[in-house]
């Protein structure tokens, strides 16, 4: 138990990190922010300055403590602010649209390449691997290659040559209307295949190679001789003294990396044009839109910072021994 | 008789990109029924390899070649032993703990760390015996009480018990298939000496009941000098002297044995000088041709370069079986400098 | 002389996969050292004329030409520079700073020890691209410098962690403890006794920030947070983009960059594998497979008894073998004069 808060305290401290880089940073950099925001919207309202300067700092309306802490409580409160491109839409609103199809997307794919990449590098790791170990030049390459850049070959190849799956977006709209009917879901399903291809496959090279190694350095542990010393069949000691030993670096591998898909997939979903947070955050690049940028980053990292506390939450649960070091602490 | 386990000219070598090392070198040895052999050596002189590359348990780059390991246990089948090298898969599988098992040097390296104690010895326990549910944990906890462990320590895991309980566990599960020989390979070493003593007792308790056949090595020869039957003395991967445990004590024939004992003090008896043996083994990726022990040797001479390591019987001795590797020095040999004559 | 020698030395040592990576490193250094200098066109040059524009490779354009009737192949030589270059920068400066952080966190231990570790935990955990993206997105001119410092802070925590681990078992270790009995100054003892025990993974991490480098530099520049008036490989991907290159069917326009950024990351990667091994021998056993005699052997199987692999090869198997490095050994003495 005594683990799990200390992780806990962890992740609260990276959040903090997190928001306070989140509100200096603007107030940080050179160059009038405001001023450029209101040079690219020409139709946004003079009351828009005031609210933008408030929120950005400029100005400085009130004690920089005073603003933090509003700043904060805003934050609780999903408060993100007005947008500036789709003004006077809120910032949340716009996040409300798309977070779920980012979520179902990038999610869903990094938890299958997962196990597959697992469950494939515990074969090549173990005996079947002959021919997988014979791919690893080619995985390698398969890890090396930006997820944007399969995006494009994938939609290059499948969808625009061969017409085996939609080119863009995240359904149909002139076929389907969104809401939680059979149809909508089955196009929207056709829609993300592409992008899922492409998330699972360049990743699956990297959980598979990790897992390969990590399988080898336990195979040649003392437990895994013994275990065959004592004429235990293969399938025990692969999964049972192997595997079952090998998923815990793997699964901390997991949590580090977490950060790394998800700025990959996000990115990747600018190719397909999927209506998710990648496509957003384009956007507000693109327009220089920063209430939406700062709020994206604070949605990505905290989801993110979840995450990786479910996964020790997990581990936690699979090995014994991080209970007791910590309760001997 | 028979010897249950009969060791021939095994050689062993570590295949590297500098060469091979040849950790064992054409080694006779042979194991009888219900016998305690001692195996003892310093780091490095190849005695555990020769145990596990008996068995077919050394991992890659281990290669055996030559030489055959007959076993000729109950189970070894009517037509008489069964050549361990020359088995496959299968045939190994079926002799792996059953007949033969281990108890490996570091209990907390060789049990796995997130089972309970209970699960692996069930494992070993539905490997090998078709027993129902019900009785298997029965068996479990009865092997716990066979070593002295209380039951409820079926639900720790290993990182939960101390070093000797883990010993123990370690030493429950290598009965649990009532096998004919089991190895021990430096059981007690990584143990205080009252922990070890204990489990020693305990030991010689369980194979007087059981009637098993023992291979124990260490480097710790004055332990061997009270428990084991015979003593084997390895160096550089090639046996130097053989022969039972009161002859070796009594009459030591190569002089590093001499050595060895001489390297511990004793008891009883009147004090005396430590002497080590100055120098340290050779390197087996290019051996020197003759004795290995030459560089140490107090009692050197240039015939040495050309004996051929096969172990002859002792000049002088009344044992028939007390054999040794070097020709040169006799049971009746003045005491050396301990200098090497020949650097 | 000696270099030479010492070089050489380090090649035959290297395994076959680290060669091709340095092999492979070594032709996209070449490009951009000599690539700019040979371009046959200016890359920025806009060719008016329409007939020109989006091009498939000729005679004339080998790559074919853009939207705006520039060269891809000039454009993909100037890229290949800027981008090594770039990531090179990063990587120096991430690499001495991890370093220093790393080794500063395992000597003085105590509370600068939890305190480094720390901001290390929390910089590894914040997803990296959200944060450059809010980084850079602040900044007026999104240049080659700022890219670079930005990169630089943020890829040094990996390495820190990997370094620190390494130095703390090196500090306990006996021969450290001789030299600061013998009153050796800490300074000296990190420049002299630790650091050359820690070049192999220094080398490694350098090399995987090199590539963090690279993969983060272009994924910034393809949403447009870089100079996008220079030619890099990423902004030539993020023009690609954005004039629809993709569903015009310019493939020669997206896809040379996007192979040569996969390239690199490959040939990294393997020369990394390769670095790993070099300074952890165990890790060379860790290769899986072993090939004992000219047999595949696994690692769970019995130990192999000589005897019974002699002969037992098939002709494919002979065939595949005779490419392998093993089978030297294999017909040297060593195999041979095993008495």
């Amino acid at each position: 138990m005594p683990f799990i808060l200390r992780r806990l305290a962890f992740y609260v401290v990276a959040a903090w990190v997190a928001l306070t880089l989140n509100f200096f940073i603007p107030r940080a950099m050179p160059g009038n922010a405001v001023q450029s925001i209101m040079d690219k919207f020409p139709n946004l309202q003079p009351s828009a300055y005031k609210a933008l300067e408030a929120m950005l700092g400029v100005g400085h309306p009130g004690s920089l403590l005073s603003q933090y802490g509003n700043y904060l409580v805003d934050v609780a409160h999903f408060n993100f602010g007005t947008d500036v491109q789709s003004y006077p839409a809120s910032v949340s609103s716009l996040l409300a649209q798309t977070i779920p199809w980012t979520l179902t997307l990038v999610g869903t794919a990094t938890v299958i390449a997962f196990f597959l990449g697992t469950a494939l590098g515990i074969l090549a790791g173990w005996r079947a691997g002959g021919w997988l170990d014979r791919a690893l030049p080619g995985l390698m390459f398969l890890q090396a290659i930006p997820y944007f850049f399969l995006a494009l070959v994938l939609l290059e190849l499948l969808a625009l040559k061969l017409h085996w799956f939609p080119i863009a977006q995240g359904f149909n709209g002139e076929l389907v209307t969104p809401g939680w009917h059979w149809d909508f879901i089955v196009n929207a399903i056709d829609h993300s295949a592409l992008p899922a291809l492409t998330i699972v496959l360049t990743s699956v090279a990297g959980w598979m190679l990790q897992m390969r190694n990590v399988m080898i350095t336990t195979i040649g542990e003392d437990y895994v001789v013994a275990a065959q010393a004592k004429g235990l069949s293969s399938r025990r000691v692969v999964v049972t003294y192997a595997a079952r030993n090998a998923i815990l670096p793997q699964l901390q591998g997991f949590g580090l990396a977490l950060g790394y898909v998800v700025s990959g997939a996000l990115v990747m979903e600018i190719v397909f044009s999927y209506p998710g947070i990648g496509l957003l955050l384009l956007n507000a690049v693109d327009s220089n839109d920063y209430p939406l940028m700062q709020a994206i980053f604070l949605v990505i990292t905290f989801t993110v910072l979840f995450a990786n506390l479910i996964v020790d939450l997990v581990i936690v649960f699979f090995d014994p021994r991080v209970r007791a070091r910590e309760a001997a602490r | 008789m028979t010897p249950v386990l009969d060791i021939r000219d095994l050689s062993v070598v570590y295949r590297g990109e500098g060469g091979d090392v040849r950790a064992v070198q054409n080694v006779n040895l042979s194991l009888n029924p219900g016998e305690v052999v001692g195996l003892a050596g310093e780091s490095g002189s190849g005695k555990s390899t020769l145990a596990y590359g008996a068995c077919r348990l050394l991992r890659p780059p281990a290669l055996i070649t030559s030489g055959s390991v007959r076993y000729a246990g109950r189970r070894g089948g009517a037509s008489g032993a069964v050549d361990i090298l020359a088995m496959d898969h299968d045939q190994l599988h079926k002799i792996r703990w059953r007949d033969i098992s281990i108890v490996f040097q570091s209990a907390m390296n060789a049990l796995n760390p997130v089972l309970r104690v209970q699960d692996q010895l069930l494992d070993v326990i539905h490997a090998h015996l078709k027993l129902p549910r019900g009785e298997a944990r029965e068996k479990a906890a009865s092997l716990l009480d066979l070593v002295g462990i209380p039951r409820q320590r079926l639900r720790s895991y290993p990182h939960e018990l101390s070093g000797g309980m883990r010993q123990r566990v370690m030493i429950a599960m290598a009965l649990a298939a009532d096998p004919e020989i089991v190895i021990m390979d430096e059981p007690t070493t990584a143990l205080d000496v009252v922990v070890q003593r204990d489990i020693l007792a305990q030991i010689v308790e369980l194979k007087q009941t059981l009637g098993f056949a023992i291979l124990f090595i260490t480097h710790d020869l004055s332990l061997l000098l009270e428990l084991a039957d015979r003593i084997a003395i390895m160096y550089a991967g090639q046996l130097l002297e053989v022969g039972t445990a009161e002859e070796i004590k009594r009459e030591p024939a190569h002089p590093y044995t001499k050595g060895l004992l001489n390297s511990f003090p004793s008891l009883r008896g009147a004090r005396r000088d430590l002497a080590g043996i100055p120098g340290s083994p050779p390197d087996l990726r290019d051996p020197a041709p003759g004795c290995p022990f030459i560089p140490r040797c107090g009692y050197a001479v240039p015939e040495c370069k050309e004996v051929d390591m096969s172990l002859a019987r002792v000049r002088g001795t009344t044992g028939p079986q007390h054999v040794t590797a070097c020709p040169i020095v006799s049971l009746s040999s003045p005491e050396s400098s301990q200098e090497g004559v020949l650097s | 002389m000696s270099a030479l020698s010492a070089l050489r030395n380090l090649w035959r040592r290297l395994p076959l996969k680290a060669r091709i990576g340095a092999v492979l490193m070594g032709v996209f250094v070449l490009a951009a050292v000599i690539g700019p200098e040979v371009t046959p066109y200016d890359p920025s040059y806009q060719n008016p004329s329409p007939s020109l524009s989006m091009q498939p490779p000729s005679s004339a354009y080998l790559l074919g030409t853009t939207q705006s009737g520039q060269d891809v192949l000039s454009q993909l030589l100037v890229g290949i520079r800027l981008t090594l270059e770039l990531a090179l920068l990063v990587g120096v400066i991430a690499t001495v700073l991890s370093v220093l952080v790393g080794v500063s966190a395992a000597f003085l231990g105590g509370f600068w020890d939890e305190f480094l570790s720390l901001v290390s935990n929390v910089f590894l955990v914040i997803p990296q691209l959200p944060l450059l993206i809010l980084l850079l997105g602040y900044l007026p001119q999104k240049g080659q410098l700022a890219t670079i410092l930005v990169l630089a802070g943020l890829g040094w925590p990996w390495g820190a962690r990997v370094i620190r681990a390494q130095t703390l078992t090196i500090r306990n270790r006996d021969f450290i403890a001789a030299s600061r009995e013998s009153g050796e100054k800490s300074w000296r003892i990190i420049l002299y006794e630790i650091i050359p025990n820690e070049i192999s993974l220094i080398a490694a991490s350098f090399v995987n920030t090199v590539l963090y480098a690279i993969g983060a530099s272009v994924a910034l520049a393809f949403i447009g947070l870089a100079d996008l008036n220079s030619w890099s490989l990423g902004t030539m991907l993020y023009w690609a983009q954005s004039q629809q290159a993709l569903q015009l069917g310019a493939w020669w326009w997206f896809l040379p960059p996007g192979i040569a950024v996969a390239l690199i990351g490959t040939a990294l990667v393997l020369l990394n594998t390769g670095i790993d091994e070099l300074g952890n021998p165990r890790l060379r056993s860790a290769r899986g497979t072993e090939k004992i005699a000219g047999h595949r052997v696994w690692p769970t199987d019995p130990t192999p008894v000589l005897a019974e692999l002699v002969g037992a090869r098939s002709r494919v198997g002979a065939f595949l073998h005779s490419f392998s490095r093993d089978s030297l050994l294999d017909d040297t003495s060593v195999g041979g004069d095993l008495r």
